[in-house]
């Protein structure tokens, strides 16, 4: 277990090495596409050793560092948790650290903040794997802050344009507010517990009222980074504008270091979990995952939509963990862990996956300099390679066997198909709904990347410089073969996943998945044999064998010349590629469908020379619902205060005596 | 005579896999002929699925020139994804290993998985009817995936098991109790059957030119053995559909051993059952017209909330008792 810790500090300073090289890159380009991002890949791939071997191992590691207060040194704790995301961040970020090079290249001549995309770059990786390794609340909140500021400046990258500063901004203000209620949530475990130590936390006695305070303001505050509905709103803005890499980093790892948290704090510190706390995350994990997907749907510009689906896939983690809450609240143990396993493998799969798509996306940026679906198409002949493993990205994120997206909604499904255990009628008729909610979200998911995948790869480019895309270089394809491989494996094998996985829920809630891998490498049973199994390798072999004797009839005496003409297309004139279907016609039953839960501006206006211009634009309603009405509060009271400003520092010093004063009779 | 013992429900399940494309066009012919005799038309001969798709594999498959390699590809993704569902569903004889390997919710995966291809393989070419179909059969499948899944969900949960064997056993062994939870289950399966096979009125299966036309106008484009195999794929889902129906909700016959008479009374029995149900089918396809596409949403939120209905009555109801 030390030997795990020993690497994940090693990534820790091979990020904060990449970060520190990158410094030279304004005098020396080249240094930051040699140098600090091999750095910073090998820094990724130390910190997946580091969870793989934490996980195997199954132990605990902590260390105290030389650093922070006098009275409060920094402490390192590593376990199985802590690995397991420590593996989620490797994996992605040494994918990302392949990638993004042949990116760099690309803008190494014209940009001058190459010192500090990659100087941030590399304190975002560190920050991120500090938090998963902090020990005690002064660390986590100094490296999620770390984290938080980093992703800003990288955010804010492309600042030349104001809808970028203005994601940013916008980025910022909702990461302090959720780092503002998780602190207070931390600042009322170590009033329990007396002090900041997550050992001291643990063995506090809270009472249920202020459990549900914490459980609370955890809640908001992760769930605020976790993009969940109704706190949203600002995900979609700013995860698309920063370089690709980075949104894979940001969707893939970054939202997941919130779900850690989350977990951490409420399965692992907080103690006695109440059912209620289930209920909650429960219905705002269903809200999250359909408006999710539906949002999603509503776009077309590619990055964006994968932000939105980001939301969904977000969503339906917490549908696991509330799940978990829920089971582990009223007593059931072994459904508590199934549930929490399942929402690890969700978050792993949809690093994966998520980080994959993100990458592919860059990729069509860099070689066809186009985001807008609707400009797209044809893109599988001009670029196969990264068509194909867009293609498994895809298939895996539309929950699809043998994909390993499908494997982590089965999994949920099986936990939630156990609520006939619950006792309480109320409790056992929410989650059948909860479950619809769920193979709601995965249908429209399904139709949501036949969306992307059929406008961007399929039928013929609408638009000469799509219709002049390159391949991209081999460095970028690797690093999307690198997820695309994994995404393949815990498809396949979710057996030694599920095993691997079991030992998180032992270490935390003191019970594991005896039954999920008894049966041998080939069967998942989660609770039984008898109650649910399935075996991705055999559906893979049987898929195969299949197609072999399918093949091996047909070609026995048949015709096997295949001849090339015109499409047919009912007879029509041939098509060109302005009467193929668009982005947004392919949503639009969508649209009309679950048209009251979006705002549409929809108009047709005739011009002055007599042309008809039809105007679409779908609004998340989050804005007009939470955002502006708090921002006008906010508003309101700011022009009250600002009364207090008159420009005079005699009558500035004497409110500042009189809060003095205030405070002093207060504390005494 | 243990290796025989440990191969023979294999061998089974192979046999009954092979079943299912063998009765697939059967059934198919049957119901083509039920509607033309409802119609006061004489219909073409019971063996007409079979001669076409004899043709369709001799002939020359024709592919347009702007298709990418994803387009050939399909017809074979598509077939064998739905053949390996139909495996899943016991036919004959329950208790077959090939239930174990695929439960429930991986059924609908896989049928997701051929979905998902024939939509892409409709949007390859680039036509505006492929896009138009892709878009209109996702939709509908959309909406009937959460209902099916409900539906089945109900007799899971009744039978502590998502394994379709594990399900029908329990069935059997509870004999004939009305629940009510199952008869909304079994409406709202039947909704979703006929809206995922694309059977009036949501789709017209007869079509070939139509603006409202959803299946056909993703396989337009397709000719000689991609078609074959399209449309075979179209033919096993049907049967799957009724087996699915008519074994899990009606399971009486089943054959519960390999023994021989049991074996065959099984098979006669499904194929009684099925062929009543294309009767059935044959007959509410010649009463009712085909929807407006904008309907179709409507008679789905009813399938989702009947079997919704259904799993709530059975968690609320049955479940305490």
């Amino acid at each position: 277990m030390d030997q795990a810790l020993s690497f994940a500090l090693l990534a820790v300073g091979l990020a904060l090495a990449s970060s520190l090289v990158s410094c030279f890159a304004a005098r020396f380009p080249c240094l930051l596409r040699l140098v600090a991002l091999p750095v910073f890949a090998l820094a990724g791939l130390a910190a997946l050793v580091a969870g793989v071997v934490a996980l195997w191992d199954g132990g605990t590691a902590t260390m105290t560092l030389p650093l922070g207060l006098p009275w409060l040194p920094w402490q390192l704790h590593l376990d199985a948790l802590a690995g397991f995301f420590l593996a989620i961040i490797g994996i992605v970020g040494a994918a990302a650290g392949i990638f993004a090079p042949a990116y760099v290249r690309g803008i190494e001549r014209s940009s001058e903040s190459l010192p500090m995309l990659g100087g941030f770059t590399g304190l975002f990786l560190s920050g991120m794997l500090l938090v998963v390794l902090a020990g005690d609340a002064f660390l986590f909140m100094v490296a999620w802050e770390l984290m938080s500021l980093s992703s800003y400046f990288l955010v804010a990258f492309h600042h030349e344009h104001a809808a970028n500063r203005r994601a940013a901004f916008l980025y910022l203000l909702m990461a302090h507010i959720g780092g503002l209620s998780i602190l207070l949530g931390y600042g009322v475990l170590a009033s329990f517990g007396g002090g900041f130590a997550f050992t001291a936390m643990r063995a506090a006695e809270l009472t249920p009222g202020w459990a549900s305070v914490a459980f609370a303001l955890a809640f908001v505050g992760f769930g605020m980074k976790a993009g969940l509905v109704p706190l949203h709103a600002w995900l979609p803005e700013a995860h698309p504008v920063a370089p690709s890499h980075i949104s894979a980093l940001m969707s893939g790892v970054m939202l997941k270091v919130a779900v850690y948290g989350f977990i951490r704090f409420v399965f692992d510190l907080t103690g006695e979990i109440q059912w209620q706390w289930g209920v909650a995350v429960l219905a705002i994990g269903s809200l999250s995952a359909l408006m999710g997907v539906l949002y999603a749907l509503m776009q077309h510009d590619l990055k964006r939509l994968l932000a939105y689906s980001s939301v969904e896939n977000l969503g339906i983690i917490f549908i696991g963990l509330g799940l978990s809450l829920l089971y582990l609240g009223t007593g059931h143990r072994l459904l508590g862990a199934l549930a929490l396993v399942a929402a690890l493998y969700h978050s792993l799969n949809h690093a994966l996956f998520k980080g994959l798509l993100f990458l592919g996306a860059g990729a069509i940026l860099h070689s066809a300099h186009e985001r807008d679906l609707e400009h797209m198409g044809g893109l599988l002949r001009r670029m196969p390679w990264t068509g194909l493993l867009f293609l498994i990205g895809c298939l895996s994120i539309a929950a699809l066997p043998p994909f390993n997206g499908f494997v982590s909604e089965w999994l949920t499904f099986q936990a939630s198909l156990q609520a006939w255990q619950l006792d309480s009628g109320v409790l056992r008729a929410l989650i059948p709904i909860v479950a619809a909610t769920l193979a709601l979200t995965g249908a429209l998911a399904a139709l949501c990347f036949v969306k992307v995948y059929g406008i961007a790869f399929l039928g013929q480019a609408r638009t000469r410089h799509v219709r002049r895309a390159r391949p991209v270089p081999s460095s970028m394809r690797a690093g999307q073969a690198v997820l695309a491989v994994g995404c393949v494996l815990l498809g396949v094998l979710p057996t030694a996943v599920v095993a691997l996985l079991s030992v998180i829920p032992e270490q935390i809630l003191g019970h594991g998945l005896p039954q999920a891998t008894a049966h041998g490498w080939l069967w998942l049973t989660p609770v039984a044999p008898e109650t649910g199994s399935y075996s991705a390798p055999l559906v893979v072999a049987l898929l195969a064998a299949m197609a072999v004797a399918a093949a091996w009839l047909w070609r026995r005496g048949v015709v096997r010349r295949v001849r090339r003409g015109d499409p047919w297309d009912c007879g029509f004139a041939m098509p060109s590629s302005r009467m193929q279907y668009t982005a947004t016609a392919f949503a639009q039953p969508v649209r009309r469908v679950f048209g009251l839960l979006f705002r549409i501006d929809e108009s047709v206006e005739t011009d002055n020379k007599g042309v008809l211009r039809h105007r679409l634009a779908v609004h998340d309603r989050a804005w007009t619902l939470l955002y502006l009405p708090i921002a006008r509060l906010v508003d309101a009271g700011v022009r009250r205060i600002v009364r207090l400003q008159s420009g005079n520092v005699r009558i500035y010093l004497g409110w500042t005596l009189a809060t003095l004063l205030v405070l002093l009779w207060i504390i005494s | 005579m243990d290796y025989l013992l440990t191969f023979l429900p294999w061998l089974l399940a192979a046999v009954q896999a092979l079943l299912y494309l063998a009765l697939a066009p059967l059934l198919a012919g049957w119901l083509r002929r039920i509607k033309a005799r409802l119609q006061n038309r004489r219909g073409p001969s019971l063996w007409q699925p079979y001669r076409d798709l004899y043709k369709l594999f001799g002939k020359e498959a024709r592919v347009a020139t702007t298709a990418s390699p994803l387009f050939r590809a399909a017809p074979y993704i598509v077939f064998v994804a739905t053949w390996l569902a139909a495996a899943t569903v016991p036919l004959i004889a329950v208790d077959l290993p090939t239930a174990m390997v695929a439960d429930i919710i991986v059924l609908a995966g896989l049928l997701a998985l051929a979905r998902f291809f024939l939509a892409l393989a409709g949007m390859d070419i680039g036509t505006a009817f492929g896009g138009m179909g892709a878009s209109r059969e996702m939709l509908v499948s959309a909406l009937a995936e959460p209902a099916m899944l409900m539906a089945v969900f109900t007799l899971a949960m009744t039978a502590h098991s998502t394994n379709l064997a594990s399900m029908i056993d329990a069935q059997l062994a509870a004999g004939l109790v009305l629940r009510p939870s199952f008869l909304f289950a079994l409406g709202a399966l039947v909704l979703v059957a006929i809206a995922e096979t694309g059977r009036i009125p949501v789709d017209n299966p007869a079509t070939h030119l139509e603006l409202t036309m959803i299946h056909e106008a993703m396989i337009l484009e397709y000719s000689g053995r991609h078609l074959a195999l399209m449309e075979w794929a179209a033919q096993i889902k049907l049967v799957l559909y009724g087996a699915l129906i008519a074994n899990v909700f009606f399971p009486w016959g089943i054959a519960q051993s390999t023994a021989p008479t049991a074996l065959a009374t099984g098979a006669l029995v499904i194929l009684l059952k099925l062929l009543a149900l294309a009767v059935a089918l044959a007959i509410s396809e010649t009463v009712l017209a085909k929807m407006r596409f904008f309907r179709a949403p409507a008679l789905l939120n009813l399938a989702l909330l009947l079997a919704l209905l259904g799993l709530l009555g059975h968690v609320i109801l049955e479940v305490g008792s």
